[in-house]
């Protein structure tokens, strides 16, 4: 039934051939684009080398060896040892759950809430617009870093708080930029039949604004993740990351940055992996944008 | 005049001219970037100065620059730190022990140019007793106050200065305490001459000097760089003309700079990379023990850390030497007693080894044959939180499982000064050259009520310990030297047992200077640290 | 009516300045790390604990401690900082340039490679050009700052030597030029000593660098996203039926027209880089506003932290006005 034929068929039948058909040259042209498929691939084999860590691994992840610290690449430990003599090869592999993870929730987090405080403002309109605006305006002119920082001072530093620290200073750019779809769309036709076909305010964002907007959402999100990546690092590095002993990568690249001028493969292989995650999910959104969001292209 | 560094010597050696042309140039080749002849240049974390007037400063690096612009009454030599040697004082004498006379030396100046008198000592003394800084009790322990100093503190001519105590004490103990940072001497007139209101010219002298040490400051710029300028009336004078204390936050960009020779000494290299310079013939790797030890509190608050085996388990459990050679081989020495080694009176046996199935037995017999789980506190930087993670392993691996709790530095402090912590690692460095100084922090608590007034570390770990406190109390008096020594070591081996702290490392400081820089000699007390011999050859 | 949208706009630049004080506030008061301890230390005696405790009037109820803080403020008073016993007026006075001169030239750098490469990635698109420039540029955007200034110092400063160490100065220019406006290579130039300009730049070279390195991906994203939506156009077509050099099209034509949101895509950039960049600021020793800031929040130097988030919030807030104000007035096609 679904063939190529179908999908790419000028005259659909039905809204799901429409939608399918839709997405299918979508999918055409986003593999037109080498980069963003190499990028989509590279995400791919992360996302399930942290699936199934536990398989690949060698080591216990938190197990010390305090004797055989800092030990070069091996046959017996691929990656070499870290400070205090963990395999670094299975710490890279599950901390690929945590950092992906930790971005994973970063965007479940900041994606609906920036929708949502958008699509309100947009459409609403007035008082709601300009209380929710000068919020967004007063998170925009803060620091990030430091905003962040102050945030994971205030609880205690971990994964937990970092993710909500991130979160807190990447929301705002969506608030704005789902606001900006909103007001392009609040008085089209297919919205103002909806309304007058006695829609409430809520059901009118919700079912049929909010949806218009997640294509330049999803392009943002994507494009987002190497920085949330980037910005875990960046607590790392002053002490407020995702605390070891977990083997969250941007921790690892951070605790290990006093060795990189003699054991340089320990901060070295941590940056590797932060670089090929950053860079995928770059090139990868790079990719879906010229799809997806062709007037911004 | 101080001298001033012309501009025309420095550039003279081409060198900063030569940095220039080479990034104008790339390709040329590598720079001969060399600090300039007559300057030394020093790598250091400086961020915890908030202060450099002595009455106020009681961090390390501001102590450590004190000490060297400053000069005391009395001090302590670092080759033999337990003699006590006259600074600026000839002689020193008691009858009583309670009212001591000072004879000052002739012929000591200040920077001014002006010669140093028992009103300037004097000043001195009663300025840091009636402002009240943080070091200040180190000085009003022998009851001086805001009302009494006037009287009790007092010049009786320009070289006889005579201080009156409140009660007999040892004096070893009064004079160890007037050879700390706070015991500097300033100089009247010119620090009067700077008061803004009754500030005693406290905001002024929080960033110049006015004393009469090897070096004179002339400009502090917070948490960028330091520099000192010889004083031209210093006895003996220093060798170099400048100093050049520059903050440098990363240990790596330390290194780095040290290898290139942009910098002539670095302070704050890691274990790991000083292990790495040791044996490069370009570099001299100088260790000295610091009077600062690391530790693990146990709060007493904690129902199972309050059970002397529990307590007893974890000092069994851990592996001293393990995490001493593996993770902090040239910058910590095990030492397991609360006097560091090189303070009168240090105990140096080290009755605690990883013990395990005694330690598990200990653990069975208090009551947790399942083992049990305590909150550990940490600071988040290297190697502290190496540490950490070692002895969560350690301890877990008798069924102690720690629930790890990172924060900043200050946020572990705070937590423990608020009797918040269940069991956390902490540093402690000695305020003052005696050994009651540590005896007090660690085996005193006179009051363990929330709102007690003397929050001694004993305090904060909720330790209920009244004998303990009355005979350590009594130690401070005992004039015979030598049986106060004995006394102290009863006492360290008697704590070492029971108390609620793990003495786990002593910290060696380390600095690594090119081999081709001399005479920096570094003190087990930050103001005891010396630049005045430093030279580049 | 373009007018009135304006001044709508500016009413709101201090509720904006409002919003971020309190805030700034709240999280000072909720940090857990006692204020107190920066002035006296871990050791004082308890009784000038409390007493730095009143002195700062922490002992007050949060309400009022704001309300002062704000008619403080209000005056033109920013208190005293704590860490660096300064007024903080005259500390950010003192680190502010430094962070100035540092996001000046990234900016600067960051706009003579990105833009070129935008457009040309533009032209080329998706050719092997267009694909190396992506590569290229989101290769800087991939990699931790602080690792990018580590192998930078690494390579240029320690292997090759063409690049001076960390630092804003060498040592024989430290305190040598007369500071009038604290940005180094201005107050070099002013004191016309070529000597001491040539160092100061070659200190920025390295941090700025890193930093442009780091901020290339978006602006050369922006100009390939303007540039061919331009190239897309009629007119376009229309300059190429009659012949015009393809050339000439580009630079003349549609550069000039993407000229004024690409300005406005540099302002927000630049905005973002004037918060200081804490971590490059820590690797190469830059006495910024990054640091300044970091450093006085983990030690709770309240006055400190307060100031200089506002003197960042006031100048994104007036940098983001001044993008929207371009870009109402200059863009053709926002009429």
């Amino acid at each position: 039934m679904i063939s190529s034929d179908w999908l790419l068929s000028s005259e659909p039948a039905s809204r799901r051939q429409a939608a399918w058909g839709r997405r299918y040259q979508a999918w055409l042209a986003f593999r037109r684009n080498p980069l963003a498929v190499a990028g989509l691939a590279v995400a791919l084999a992360m996302l399930l080398m942290a699936v199934f860590a536990p398989l690949l691994a060698t080591h216990d992840p938190g197990a010390q060896n305090l004797a055989n610290r800092l030990q070069p690449p091996s046959a017996a430990h691929w990656f070499g040892t870290d400070e205090l003599g963990r395999d670094v090869w299975t710490r890279i592999l599950y901390g690929a759950r945590i950092t992906l993870g930790m971005v994973v929730a970063v965007v479940l987090l900041v994606a609906p809430v920036g929708l949502l405080v958008g699509c309100a403002a947009g459409y609403a309109g007035g008082w709601l617009d300009r209380i929710l605006m000068r919020v967004t305006d007063v998170f925009l002119a803060f620091p990030r870093l430091i905003l962040a920082l102050a945030f994971v001072a205030a609880m205690k530093p971990g994964v937990e708080s970092a993710v909500a620290a991130i979160a807190l200073t990447a929301w705002p750019p969506y608030a704005r930029l789902a606001r900006a779809e909103t007001l392009r769309i609040r008085d089209a036709d297919f919205i103002a039949a909806v309304r007058m076909a006695g829609a409430s305010p809520w059901r009118i964002v919700l079912r049929h604004v909010a949806p218009v907007c997640i294509p330049s959402l999803i392009v943002r999100v994507t494009l987002d993740m190497s920085s949330i990546i980037l910005t875990a690092a960046g607590l790392g590095f002053l002490g407020l990351g995702a605390q070891p002993p977990l083997p969250e990568w941007g921790t690892m690249i951070a605790t290990a940055r006093r060795f990189i001028l003699d054991q340089w493969w320990v901060p070295v292989i941590p940056g590797i992996a932060i670089f090929l995650a950053s860079l995928s999910f770059n090139l990868l959104g790079d990719g879906l944008r010229d799809v997806l969001d062709p007037k911004q292209r | 005049m101080l001298p001033t560094v012309t501009r025309r010597a420095l550039l003279a050696t081409g060198t900063a001219a030569g940095a220039a042309t080479a990034f104008l140039a790339p390709g040329i080749g590598p720079a001969t970037a060399q600090s300039p002849p007559g300057v030394i240049v020093m790598a250091k974390q400086i961020d915890d100065i908030t202060s450099l007037d002595p009455a106020e400063a009681f961090e390390y690096t501001g102590t450590e620059i004190i000490g060297n612009v400053y000069r005391k009454l009395v001090t302590t030599p670092n080759d033999d730190p337990a003699r006590l040697v006259g600074d600026l004082a000839e002689s020193w004498a008691t009858s009583d022990n309670r009212i001591f006379t000072f004879t000052l030396k002739a012929g000591a100046k200040f920077a001014s140019g002006a010669p140093v008198t028992a009103e300037d000592a004097a000043f001195s003394l009663r300025r840091a007793a009636i402002l009240n800084k943080s070091p200040a009790f180190i000085i009003n322990q022998f009851g001086f106050t805001r009302d009494n100093a006037e009287a009790r503190i007092r010049a009786t001519d320009a070289r006889t200065l005579v201080l009156e105590c409140a009660a007999p004490t040892s004096p070893s103990f009064l004079y160890y305490c007037l050879s700390a940072a706070v015991g500097s001497i300033v100089e009247k007139a010119v620090v009067m001459a700077r008061a803004q209101g009754d500030d005693l010219g406290n905001g002024w002298l929080k960033q110049n000097s006015a004393g009469g040490g090897a070096y004179v400051l002339r400009q502090w710029r917070a948490s960028e760089s330091v520099m000192l300028d010889a004083n031209p009336n210093a006895d003996p004078a220093p060798r170099t003309r400048r100093i050049i204390i520059r903050h440098m936050l990363d240990s790596s960009a330390q290194l780095l700079g040290l290898q290139r020779g942009d910098i002539d000494i670095a302070r704050n290299l890691v274990a790991d990379q000083i292990n790495a310079l040791r044996s490069d013939s370009r570099f001299r790797v100088m260790p000295q023990r610091k009077a600062s030890l690391m530790y693990l509190s146990l709060s007493q608050r904690h129902p199972a850390l309050a059970r002397p085996e529990v307590r007893q388990a974890i000092k069994l459990a851990i592996d001293y030497e393990g995490i001493q050679r593996n993770i902090v081989s040239t910058t910590y020495a095990v030492h397991q007693a609360f006097l560091p080694e090189g303070l009168p009176g240090a105990l140096t046996e080290k009755p605690f080894a990883q013990r395990q199935e005694e330690a598990r037995a200990l653990l069975r017999q208090a009551g947790f044959p399942n083992g049990l789980e305590v909150a550990l506190d940490y600071s988040s930087g290297a190697p502290i939180s190496d540490i950490a993670q070692a002895i969560q392993a350690q301890l877990g691996a008798v069924g102690i499982r720690l629930r790890m709790v990172a924060g900043e530095m200050r946020q572990v402090i705070t937590k423990t000064r608020a009797r918040q912590h269940e069991m956390a690692i902490v540093r402690w460095g000695s305020d003052y050259f005696d050994p009651h100084s540590n005896a007090e922090a660690f085996s005193m608590n006179p009051d363990n009520g929330d709102n007690a007034r003397n929050r001694t570390l004993a305090w904060r770990a909720s330790w209920e310990i009244p004998d303990l406190t009355a005979r350590t109390a009594a130690a401070v008096t005992d004039t015979d030297g030598a049986r106060r020594v004995a006394t102290y070591q009863a006492l360290q081996r008697e704590h070492q047992q029971v108390s609620p702290f793990v003495i786990l490392l002593q910290e060696i400081e380390v600095a690594v200077t090119r081999a081709n820089v001399t005479g920096l000699e570094l003190g087990p007390m930050s103001d005891r640290t010396s630049f005045s011999g430093i030279v580049k050859a | 009516m373009r007018l009135k949208a304006l001044g709508a706009t500016l009413v709101t630049v201090p509720i904006t300045l409002f919003g971020l004080v309190l805030v700034t506030f709240l999280i000072g008061r909720v940090v857990p790390i006692d204020p107190v301890l920066a002035i006296v230390g871990d050791r004082a005696p308890q009784e000038v604990v409390e007493r730095a405790r009143l002195e700062l009037g922490l002992d007050r109820p949060l309400i009022e401690q704001f309300l002062r803080f704000v008619v403080q403020i209000a005056s033109g008073d920013l208190g005293r900082s704590v860490m660096t016993a300064n007024p903080v007026t005259q500390d950010i006075a003192r680190f502010f340039p430094a962070t100035f001169e540092l996001a000046t030239v990234a900016i600067i750098l960051a706009s003579l490679v990105g833009v070129p490469l935008g457009v040309l990635a533009a032209v080329r698109q998706g050719g092997w050009l267009d694909q190396s420039v992506r590569l290229f540029c989101l290769a800087g955007h991939s990699l931790p700052v602080f690792v990018l200034g580590l192998l930078s110092l690494l390579l240029f400063y320690a292997k090759l030597g063409w690049a001076p160490g960390p630092g804003r100065q060498g040592i024989a220019y430290e305190d040598m030029v007369d500071v009038r406006t604290g940005v180094l290579t201005v107050d070099a130039l002013l004191a016309g000593d070529w000597g001491a300009f040539w160092d100061a730049l070659a200190h920025l070279a390295q941090p700025a660098g890193v930093l442009a390195f780091f901020s290339l991906a978006y602006i050369a994203r922006m100009a390939r996203a303007f540039m061919l939506a331009e190239l897309s156009s009629e007119y376009v077509t229309t300059a190429r039926a009659k012949g015009l050099s393809e050339t000439r099209i580009i630079w003349r034509h549609a550069f000039r027209n993407i000229a004024v949101p690409l300005v406005t895509v540099l302002v927000l950039t630049y905005a973002g880089l004037l918060e200081g960049a804490v971590l490059t600021e820590t690797i190469f020793s830059w006495p910024g506003l990054g640091q300044y800031l970091t450093v006085s929040l983990l030690n709770a130097d309240m006055n400190a932290v307060l100031g200089a988030t506002l003197v960042v919030g006031l100048i994104y807030v007036v940098l983001n006005l001044f993008a929207d104000l371009l870009y109402r007035l200059l863009d053709p096609r926002v009429r």
